[in-house]
């Protein structure tokens, strides 16, 4: 009863729910603009370039081969070492970040808001300028290789330019998006539930094992996810820090678009990066819509 | 026994209550736990503190020894005609960004609430696609996507056009309106209800209930989301650089171009430019929020004053 007699009064007459139409139309139309031509086609287009061939002077040509895909997956090195870094990349990012999100749910006290400002603000600035810091944090002279040659006297130590330099942006450029999932995860955890476990005679690792862990583990999947996709296509880090030498799929698409104009390839590529995403995704969906309490967390 | 004196109350209580034979190793847990945050939060600083440090270096052109104390590559960077070209593109596509992405992004959370479960669904797959999708994807399938449909223009119509700010606005809108709008509906989802079935009771039209009612509660949501925008686009390289043209290069491609040929001390001025600008947003940004939470405060109070009457 109590709905109807709040829902009457809304009820317009018929010409007030076209206008209401309307102005709902009026209000979606742009962002659906932008969707439609900035987001399904150029992916609908990457779709349909990845069965064509190269035009003659580099492009497109129309086509329906399925050699593009035949060639991505021979030549498949660049898509491997980018699945290794991106998994090495997260479990990077989760032994950093899961004992400090641990440690800011239930250690920081009262300044707890300005750790977490203190999360925020690299965040906001520049990922470029972040990440070519490094270039002279771990370079020679002043830098951590030169500090390393001039204390062993070791003639040349080279850390940038190798998988490990990538590996260290790929955690550092990455690591907020882990530590924020865990952080709510763990905020909520029922803190009695641990007391309860050390009463029952369990120890530090034990009530870590059977009670933390799974209690944080859909802020671990969520994160996991979040720094996992983007490591998949990251572009940046191994240009700089890893002079291009470590070839991860972003480098590769750059190659096959630009360099080669071979866009079928690149096309092809692309798709594989997509697909990989929709499997993360949807085994993620699947793994949220198994348990309830997890579903909280699911907002990205 | 100095440890348990600086932990939180309930840990100490713990302790203190049930002594047990692991507890041992309470002392070393405690400390690695702030060991371990203190070391991640120099970790994450450490960059941007070198980066704004070896700005201020006297030496020449080699980065990465010291010179002294100098503000010698400001000024170089200042008088610079290509830095002061891409300063300005910077903000001639951040800015339009932001408003177009503000208010679009705005419109579509508003606009989502009056749809049916099917359509909003999919515009929420939409959303989160734009976001989740790797840039360089969205990168270089829009770059596909200009360059064919510009030949397909310049083929039928015969009017050519190029790359430049219209190209990189319009891929930098995609992924900030969709930003704007998840933070909008969070808001929106989390808003009062019972204010605007006031206002509608108190013969208050759609739009003043909008203006007056909603808007207000909203406004936190979208100055967040428009400094966001602004940031992300000032900030932004990937799309950038694969949908502009000659002449609307931004600092951040310059800033690559220079990393490309070797960091100069130049490059670290230009970058602690950019990181201030940002931040100086981000400080600004905070206090408007702080002064809109006030007003709104009172004015709700003021509401209720007039609601009780």
């Amino acid at each position: 009863m109590a709905t109807s007699s709040v829902a009457k009064p809304r009820t317009r007459p018929v010409g007030g729910r076209l206008r209401s139409g309307l102005l709902t139309t009026v209000l979606l139309f742009p962002a659906g603009l932008w969707y439609l031509f900035l987001l399904v086609l150029p992916l609908t287009i990457v779709v349909i370039f990845s069965f064509g061939t190269r035009a003659k002077n580099g492009g497109y040509s129309p086509d329906f081969v399925f050699d593009n895909y035949i060639r991505a997956i021979e030549k498949s090195d660049p898509f491997i070492t980018s699945l290794q870094m991106a998994i090495a990349g997260t479990i990077g990012c989760l032994l950093v970040g899961l004992p400090l999100a641990y440690f800011l749910a239930t250690r920081a006290g009262r300044h707890k808001s300005v750790f977490i400002l203190l999360l925020v603000v690299p965040f906001w600035t520049s990922f470029l300028i972040r990440t070519y810091a490094w270039l002279i944090i771990l370079g020679p002279n002043l830098g951590l290789a030169g500090q390393i040659e001039s204390i062993t006297g070791a003639e040349q130590i080279q850390i940038l330019g190798t998988p490990f330099a990538v590996l260290l942006g790929l955690v550092y450029g990455y690591l907020p998006l882990m530590v924020f999932p865990l952080y709510v995860t763990l905020e909520r955890m029922d803190r009695t539930l641990g007391e309860a476990s050390k009463d029952l005679g369990a120890g530090r690792w034990a009530t870590f094992r059977q009670i933390t862990l799974p209690i944080a583990l859909p802020g671990l999947v969520t994160g996991s996810i979040l720094v996992f996709i983007p490591m998949m296509g990251e572009y940046v880090i191994p240009q700089i820090l890893g002079y291009g030498k470590t070839y991860l799929m972003g480098n590769a698409l750059v190659t096959d678009f630009l360099e080669a104009r071979n866009w079928p390839s690149g096309s092809a590529r692309a798709v594989f990066l997509i697909i990989i995403m929709i499997v993360t995704i949807a085994g993620y969906l699947w793994f949220v819509n198994r348990g309830r309490q997890t579903r909280e967390v699911s907002v990205l | 026994m100095t440890a348990p004196a600086v932990t939180t109350g309930t840990a100490s209580a713990r302790r203190s209550r049930a002594p047990r034979q692991t507890d041992r190793w309470a002392g070393l847990v405690e400390f690695y736990f702030r060991f371990h945050t203190v070391l991640v939060y120099v970790f994450l600083y450490l960059p941007i503190v070198v980066v704004v440090v070896f700005a201020f270096n006297g030496t020449d052109r080699v980065v990465t020894k010291w010179g002294g104390l100098s503000i010698r590559w400001f000024e170089t960077a200042l008088g610079d005609e290509v830095v002061k070209d891409a300063l300005t593109n910077s903000f001639l596509v951040a800015i339009p960004n932001a408003f177009m992405a503000t208010i679009f992004g705005t419109m579509a959370a508003l606009g989502l609430q009056r749809v049916g479960k099917r359509l909003r669904l999919g515009f929420d797959t939409l959303t989160y696609m734009s976001v989740i999708v790797p840039e360089i994807v969205i990168a270089l399938s829009t770059l596909v996507l200009f360059a064919t449909g510009f030949d397909w223009i310049k083929s039928t119509f015969g009017i050519k056009l190029n790359f430049g700010y219209p190209t990189i606005i319009a891929a930098h809108v995609l992924f900030n309106l969709s930003l704007v709008l998840l933070l909008v509906r969070a808001r929106l989802s989390g808003m009062d209800r019972s204010l605007v079935d006031a206002s509608a009771d108190l013969f208050a039209t759609p739009w003043r209930t909008f203006r007056q009612i909603t808007f207000p509660q909203l406004l936190p949501a979208i100055i967040a989301g428009f400094l966001l925008s602004f940031t992300f686009s000032f900030d932004d390289y990937v799309i950038t650089t694969f949908t502009s043209g000659p002449g609307s290069s931004t600092l951040p491609l310059y800033i690559f171009g220079q990393v490309k040929r070797g960091v100069t001390p130049e490059t670290n001025a230009v970058a602690t430019m950019m990181l201030a600008i940002t931040l100086i947003l981000l400080f600004i940004g905070q206090m408007v929020l702080i002064w809109q939470s006030r007003r709104a405060g009172r004015r709700a109070s003021m509401a209720s004053v007039i609601a009780e009457n």
